[in-house]
């Protein structure tokens, strides 16, 4: 009963999402595509934030290396587009490895802020070195296969490409690495005491939060034909926290409800205001403020252990 | 099986353990005892690697593992409970085991296959021997007192240790829940041969059921013998037992 309910509540919004470009005019296909990616990126961080309860605070980073990845795959590269996809990801997962190896030892709130700094760094390279990057143009104008180049072939790209990892994230967290990353979490003392090596699996949980983050980032490359050195900026790996606060943490779809209210809500200011930064103020405070669990922490407060037992 | 031989460690100047031995052979079951601060706890973070020694050995099965880290230790085959009750709180009772289960078996890489039933007949053994099968699916932090440091005991059970360590097990615990934590430990060793070592304020109790028991105080062991041994000595005596009874 509760399952076939569950099943309902999903194939619903999936079938609504699949109508969708054949309803809606253009643009508005656009935003949802933007959505479902950013969707993507906010449920990858939260694996690392919520689920393993690391301090991930400069994810965009990784969404950034990842739409690089593919984007420099593309332009600069005679391989293949599906090695380009690979590759966008693939650059993610390994920055995130590496940088996770400096920061791991590092507790809390210094792993969250040297995070950040070495992602600023990453950043700056990719800000300069005009010659590689383009600079603080970015790259525009990337080519895509055909079949993903029309508004209608991004849009359904990104749908199939978003619903798979959401998916398989699903499986993850699901799995005896999920239920360890979130006991080490909860309790990484009791957790290396029944011979769990945390310092390993969290350094994995990142590996695969940076993974899915990048694929988030190449699948911007397909929806907006570019990339620019402000999407790995520290100030968006903070909207991206937000989304996931908005949601709720504790929740597996909390991010990707979090996500799609901010960016749809940002769609929209921008028509009438220039001040973006003062409304995510403004939510963060209110989120922080009347929303501790989020969005969806509201309707299922506690829900990760509840639903995870399946009762 | 456990060795330790003058081991030392300090916090700034303090030495919270100045020169402890101790010896626990396989199927024994040995107790630590001391008074508030003798440094019982500190010595069982160090023989779990919770904290690695300043100086002297700790050798279990003739190989050092002063040092080594906790998840390497458990891996070695000493597991333990804490002093304070330290459990997975947002995890059920069944999921608490099931991960320590899950542990010992290396299967905490699997990433794809549903964690849901796996190795549900051993959970479902190891939570019935120490009779917290009917609660299984509540979530750990609901338990009372009692019940929490008994599903730790079954969580440390569930590494199939060759030592367990329990940290003041029946602290805090009613009368007739110590009763029960009593006859579980009795049974652990009796019907699986388990090594037991522990440190606990109950003096009768620890009487009652240590084969042998070693004398802490401020850090430094004052005699290990067999009960008989450890109320003759006149050190203890003075410095412990006729000072403050039981504390
Ligand atoms: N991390 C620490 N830093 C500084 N001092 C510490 C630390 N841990 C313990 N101590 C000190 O070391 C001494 C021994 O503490 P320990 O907890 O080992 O005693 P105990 O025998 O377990 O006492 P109790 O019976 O109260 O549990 C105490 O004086 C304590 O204050
Ligand atoms: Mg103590």
């Amino acid at each position: 009963m509760r399952r076939s309910a569950g099943l309902l509540l999903l194939l619903l919004p999936l079938a609504a999402l699949v109508a969708l470009p054949h309803v809606l005019p253009r643009f508005h296909t656009y935003v949802a595509a933007i959505v479902l990616l950013t969707a993507l990126l906010a449920t990858s961080l939260n694996l690392a934030i919520g689920y393993t309860g690391l301090y991930q605070f400069g994810h965009a980073v990784f969404y950034g290396v990842g739409a690089y990845g593919t984007a420099l795959m593309l332009t600069r590269s005679g391989m293949p587009a599906p090695v380009a996809f690979l590759v966008g990801p693939l650059a993610a997962a390994a920055l995130s490895l590496v940088m996770g190896l400096i920061c791991i030892r590092l507790s809390k709130l210094y792993f969250g802020m040297l995070q950040i700094s070495l992602g600023s760094l990453v950043w700056a390279v990719v800000y300069r070195w005009y010659s590689f990057t383009g600079g603080d143009d970015g790259i525009h104008g990337i080519p895509l296969p055909d079949a993903i180049a029309s508004p209608k072939g991004s849009y359904y790209f990104t749908l199939a490409v978003t619903a798979l990892c959401v998916f398989a994230m699903h499986r993850i967290v699901r799995s005896p690495f999920g239920k360890v990353i979130q006991g080490i979490r909860d309790n990484p003392v009791r957790a290396a005491a029944i011979g769990v090596d945390v310092r390993l699996h969290q350094l994995a949980s990142l590996v695969i939060a940076g993974f899915f983050g990048g694929v988030a980032g190449s699948l911007f490359v397909v929806v907006e034909n570019s990339v620019f050195p402000d999407m790995m900026f520290w100030t968006f790996s903070l909207e991206v926290l937000i989304m996931c606060l908005l949601g709720g943490m504790y929740t597996y779809f909390g991010p990707l409800v979090g996500a799609s209210l901010i960016v749809l809500l940002r769609v929209f200011a921008s028509v009438h205001t220039q001040y973006w930064g003062l409304i995510l103020g403004t939510i963060l405070t209110l989120v922080i403020i009347f929303l501790p669990d989020g969005v969806l922490g509201l309707f299922a407060r506690r829900s990760l252990t509840k639903e995870d037992r399946g009762a | 099986m456990l060795r330790v031989e003058s081991v030392v460690k300090s916090f700034g100047g303090f030495k919270a353990v100045d020169g402890v031995n101790l010896h626990v052979g396989a199927g024994e079951i040995v107790a630590v005892i001391g008074p508030n601060g003798a440094g019982k706890t500190t010595l069982f973070h160090l023989l779990t690697g919770h904290l690695s020694p300043d100086s002297g050995r700790i050798l279990f099965k003739g190989k050092e593992i002063g040092g080594l880290s906790p998840h390497v230790i458990c891996r070695r085959g000493i597991t333990r409970s804490f002093q304070v009750v330290n459990i997975f709180p947002r995890l059920s009772v069944f999921e608490n085991v099931q991960i320590a289960v899950l542990s010992r078996e290396r299967k905490t890489f699997r990433i794809f296959s549903p964690v849901k039933g796996m190795a549900e007949e051993e959970v479902h053994r190891i939570l019935r021997s120490v009779a917290l099968f009917d609660q299984r699916d509540v979530e750990s932090d609901l338990l009372s007192h009692g019940d929490k440091k008994v599903l730790e005991i079954a969580v440390a059970l569930s590494g199939n240790p060759e030592l367990l360590i329990l940290d003041e097990p029946t602290a805090g615990m009613a009368p007739e829940e110590t009763e029960r934590c009593i006859r579980l430990i009795r049974k652990l060793s009796e019907e699986s041969g388990l090594t037991i070592l522990f440190c606990e304020h109950d003096i009768a109790l620890v009487f009652e059921i240590a084969n042998r028991i070693m004398v802490m105080v401020r850090g430094a062991t004052v005699v290990q013998g067999s009960g008989e041994e450890v109320r003759r000595n006149s050190e203890v005596q003075s410095a412990y037992l006729g000072e403050s009874g039981e504390c």
